[in-house]
């Protein structure tokens, strides 16, 4: 057992070695395709690329060559009426229109605008494009990654569930991800939000640990996603945390915001609107710490696996090998770490919110 | 003279380090004195350095 726990580590470390090898990969052939650009501003290209959400999803190769290996993503757009294609017709004529039900759409930037039959953007002086944006639902490849996780935990969880109804005795996957629901459930949910509580608030917990690590893992791969980088998905975890803090308030939460017990009375009056501040500055620091953390882990790999690219000599080459395998085990650790911040800190948000103190004041 | 933001978030980033720092060098005497409590220092030192860091990460986000 000890060998087979080894061996998935094993295969942990592998896939964070091989980390973001894609998109090293691509600039090394960027650079052979078009000698003009320096090397530098190929890492920096293939950094920006890589760090924002698209409408398809690259795997490596380089378009302008047409050696690309990629597969596109459904485009959902509303304008008043509904659009959908699929994101390979962008690259189907030569200035990347795509014409539905009467309306144009350019693929410009990774974003999407509204032109004429030409495809023509208009800028402003500051070279911002002016043309009317349609709203858009696409499944990008945030999006995609995202849905892929969900399907994953699903899996993972209604096997692990139909196992214990059989037999209590952790078997397989549930014998690795059984200590980690313990630790969620002893570690996190009981002493932050207490034992009369805590139970209430486990499924969420759980949810957004194993949500978060997972995703964090896959960032990890060479698919190069992004999941928990994009910072409209950490505001929808923390909106999620917000929420469930704000609706299971009690009298003494609220009481404690708006007319703090056991201070004098002008004290109150300061006190409450840093209190009120402090409700929005909570849910807003969870968004800011999970995605500054990952995207700044995914910027200094990428930055090392370009220096990699930058200097000639074999030895400077092997040494930055080996600083992106030290940085990439790093990550491994930040990945679990920030999944366990998050739901630490959920879990005393909610501890707050459903305290009840009646043995002092 | 005009000082550009980053280097008021330098010296945020500075103060943030010198915390989270601090609290390490904190929690490993106190884990040092009482080996048994250590489960508990380390949680409550994970919490008071992701809150330091919350700080950091908002001065350097503020910057962008």
């Amino acid at each position: 057992m000890q060998i087979k726990r080894f061996g998935f580590f094993a295969f942990l470390f592998a896939l964070s070695l091989t980390a973001y090898a894609g998109d090293g990969h691509d600039s090394h052939e960027n650079h052979e395709a078009h000698g003009e650009k320096s090397i530098k501003e190929q890492i920096k290209e293939v950094k920006e690329h890589h760090l924002k959400d698209s409408h398809s999803f690259h795997l490596w190769g380089d378009h302008a060559k047409g050696n690309s290996v990629e597969f596109p993503l459904p485009i959902i757009l509303w304008d008043g009426q509904l659009h959908f294609f699929w994101s390979s017709e962008f690259h189907h004529n030569a200035n990347a229109v795509v014409e539905s039900k009467g309306s144009h759409f350019r693929l410009y930037h990774s974003k999407i605008y509204k032109t004429e039959a030409d495809g023509e953007i208009i800028y402003d002086e500051d070279h911002h494009a002016l043309n009317e944006k349609p709203i858009d639902f696409s499944i990008t490849k945030t999006v995609f990654s995202t849905i892929l996780v969900g399907l994953l935990m699903f899996w993972m969880f209604r096997s692990i569930a139909k196992r214990y109804t059989k037999d209590l005795v952790p078997r397989g996957l549930s014998k690795f991800i059984e200590p980690l629901i313990i630790l969620v459930r002893d570690d996190i949910a009981r002493p932050n939000i207490g034992e009369k509580n805590y139970k209430r608030y486990m499924p969420y917990l759980l949810t957004v640990f194993f949500f978060i690590w997972i995703a964090n893992l896959i960032g990890q791969t060479p698919l190069g996603i992004n999941i928990t980088g994009n910072i409209a998905v950490t505001f929808g975890l923390a909106l999620i945390t917000f929420f469930i803090t704000q609706f299971s308030g009690k009298k003494d939460y609220w009481a404690h915001i708006f007319w703090m017990p056991g201070v004098p009375y002008l004290m109150r009056l300061v006190l409450m609107p840093i209190e009120i501040l402090g409700l929005f500055v909570k849910p807003f620091s969870l968004m800011i710490r999970l995605y500054a953390n990952i995207l700044a882990g995914h910027t200094v790999i990428i930055s090392i696996i370009g220096l990699i690219f930058v200097f000639g000599a074999w030895g400077a080459k092997g040494a930055f090998f080996g600083l992106t395998f030290f940085l990439s085990i790093i990550e491994l650790l930040v990945a679990f770490l920030q999944a366990y911040i998050f739901t630490m800190l959920s879990a005393l948000y909610f501890g707050s919110a459903v305290e009840e103190h009646d043995e002092h004041h | 003279m005009e000082i550009p933001a980053i280097v008021g978030a330098g010296l945020i980033v500075i103060g943030a380090g010198m915390g989270i720092g601090r609290i390490g060098g904190s929690a490993m005497e106190a884990i040092a004195r009482q080996p048994e409590a250590s489960g508990k220092i380390q949680t409550a030192m994970i919490i008071a350095a992701a809150l330091i860091e919350g700080i950091g990460f908002a001065a350097l986000f503020a910057v962008n």
